[in-house]
């Protein structure tokens, strides 16, 4: 848990003072990710910096796991604390095994312990240890590095990371894959995580909660989602950006709003049957699976009406599936593309889980708005 | 930096022609004529080498630390005068250096120690501290974020980096200074010096001989050295010949 208690930086520069935090108070629970986000020059990062005392605070206090930081030396608090920067900082004379090493050498650790630890975070990240631990910085790919340079920072298993721009300077294909990463493995180490980012997208994704800076000053701190839903005022709605609802769409999956109902049928039953199921539910589609449960087409009432024979003969070919771990952009993107209203989704192994609507969709974005005028009108 | 390494290929050059040239003659049946100063070249060569590596290593032992000291953050004001104050020092010619070396402490080994060891200082100090100046900042960032020590930071991370460009200056520095020990014998420091002058006065090609080919010998044998204490002794990472 992280805890900021009235922070306060002002720089004093020749042209007068320079408020780079004003009274920042925040609280990150344990094993959240939270964001700072803000344009250049709003105070995330002598926020973030002011944390482990790269930039010393004016006033106010910092409490990591309700221990007031203030009563430790700047050396001690820094190696308890990983810190990942955005031009990954991997010491090029060093080998990614040495990297890795420094923090647990630093804390003493015997040898052999912090070599299996390196070897142990390298496999963590899907490189291969026999490979890469004798390798220098220069010998790896970007994305190479900036594993490396989040893992040198968990090397002491420390209880907070602080990560500045962590994967700015990566290209947005790569980019996107590391968030991927690192998600699943925050999901695994659970670690108190302060990131800060210029990127709402980036925000969107990584984070439990998001704290909008403006000139040092916190506007809104909140539930990514309550953030693009209900921005507190101009600024923030600004700043998250026009098209801010649509961001909504990442930070709902398929299977929050699958109707399970829909009826499915199978490849062999007769039309009649299927009609009949068809009619008992509330549908106007029937998705026709085979027999592992793969969906492999649909069939509407129209098509069955009047018609004999089995439903195989007359279903048409789904025009896509979404996979149930995928957000709402995907499969909004999916229905565009293909020109439909609904879609079926599938699980890890391909098997019929439901049908997702557009309604569906509108409904999950909505919700947050209704419950909002629910409790203006109370 | 610059300035250091564009007077290094020229220097090194340099006594690789000579031994060429010496090698020519020597077929000419000049050699017969410089065997006869053998004991004269063994003994004066112990002089020279005497005279390089003092002054050399006593170059090194300051000229790096001064360069550290000045790419201290607390000294970023005055580092900049300093360097100026370097920089026009090289532009003294080495025989001045040696010519006012002499006004100040007499003649002898003392003064043509004092000399040589102005002389090869400059680009130590210089590519030293320009060399620290140039290890990127967010390495620096980096270290003071994950808790190491000034101290540690200076050993493990800056150092480290800006060995490649410090070692060209102390390569350059000992080309001067191998190639400079020479004149050390107009102010009363010996060294082959001895030979290749008294050679001239004579008209006497054997004998000047028998001291320039060992001086250019010994300064393709101190580039060396150093070419591979370049090579073997910086880390891999930080190393553009490996």
């Amino acid at each position: 848990m992280i805890r900021l208690e009235k922070l306060t930086k002002i720089f004093d520069t020749p042209n007068g003072q320079i408020v780079a935090a004003r009274d920042v108070d925040m609280e990150v629970p344990e094993g959240e990710i939270c964001v700072l986000l803000g344009p250049s020059g709003c105070g995330k990062t002598t926020a973030l910096k002011m944390i482990n005392r790269l930039i010393a605070p004016t006033s106010g206090k910092i409490f990591i796991n309700d221990e007031d930081t203030s009563t430790l030396n700047d050396v001690e608090l820094r190696r308890n604390i990983g810190y990942v920067i955005q031009q990954i900082g991997l010491f090029p004379n060093m080998t990614i095994e040495e990297n890795i090493c420094v923090v647990p050498k630093l804390l003493g650790w015997d040898n052999k312990k912090a070599k299996a630890r390196a070897s142990e975070l390298l496999d963590l990240v899907g490189l291969d240890p026999s490979l890469f631990l004798k390798r220098y910085p220069k010998e790896l790919s970007g994305g190479q590095q900036q594993r490396v340079g989040v893992i040198r920072a968990l090397a002491a298993d420390p209880p907070v990371m602080l990560m500045d721009e962590p994967f700015g300077a990566i290209d947005p294909i790569n980019r996107e894959v590391i968030q991927d990463e690192f998600l699943k493995m925050q999901a695994e180490i659970k670690k108190t995580i302060m990131f800060v980012s210029h990127d709402i997208d980036e925000a969107v994704k990584m984070a439990d909660k998001i704290a909008i800076f403006k000139e040092g000053v916190i506007e809104q701190y909140d539930s990514p989602d309550n953030v693009l839903a209900h921005p507190s005022n101009a600024f923030v709605a600004d700043f998250v950006g026009a098209d801010r609802t649509l961001k909504r769409l990442r930070l709902v999956t398929v299977e929050e709003i699958t109707d399970q109902d829909a009826p499915a049928v199978s490849r062999h039953s007769k039309a009649k049957d299927a009609l009949t199921a068809l009619n008992d539910s509330a549908a106007t589609v029937a998705v026709m699976i085979d027999g592992d449960h793969h969906p492999v087409g649909y069939v509407s009432a129209e098509m069955l009406k009047g018609a004999s024979g089995l439903v195989q003969d007359l279903a048409r070919p789904l025009p896509a599936v979404v996979p149930h771990h995928a957000d709402l952009r995907a499969v909004v993107s999916e229905m565009f593309a293909n020109d439909v209203m609904w879609l079926a989704s599938v699980d890890d192994s391909g098997r019929y889980t439901g049908v997702v609507t557009q309604p569906a969709v509108t409904a999950a974005l909505g919700e947050t708005y209704r419950r909002a005028s629910a409790k203006a009108e109370r | 930096m610059a300035n250091s390494s564009a007077s290094a290929p020229s220097l090194r050059i340099l006594p690789w022609l000579m031994l060429a040239i010496g090698i020519l003659i020597g077929f000419s049946g000049l050699i017969d004529q410089m065997i006869t100063y053998w004991e004269d070249i063994v003994y004066l060569t112990k002089q020279h080498v005497v005279l390089v590596l003092a002054s050399g290593l006593a170059a090194i032992a300051v000229g790096v630390p001064v360069g550290i000291w000045l790419s201290r953050p607390s000294m970023a004001g005055v580092a900049e005068t300093v360097m100026q104050v370097f920089n026009i020092g090289t532009t003294i010619p080495t025989l001045a250096v040696i010519a006012l070396s002499m006004t100040l402490l007499g003649i002898g080994f003392t003064p043509a120690f004092f000399g040589l060891f102005v002389a090869s200082l400059l680009p130590i100090v210089r590519n030293t501290y320009a060399g620290l100046l140039a290890v990127p900042g967010h390495l620096k960032e980096a270290a003071h974020g994950m808790g190491m020590r000034p101290m540690q930071i200076l050993f493990r991370v800056e150092l480290p980096n800006a060995l490649f460009v410090i070692f060209s200056g102390i390569r350059t520095a000992l080309a001067i200074n191998v190639g400079t020990t020479p004149l050390a014998f107009l102010i009363g420091g010996g060294g082959l010096g001895e030979l290749i002058f008294t050679g001239i006065d004579l008209m006497d090609t054997g004998m000047l001989l028998a001291g320039a080919i060992p001086t250019a010998a010994l300064a393709v044998l101190v580039d060396f050295l150093i070419g591979q204490a370049q090579l073997w002794l910086i880390p891999k990472g930080v190393n553009p010949l490996r």
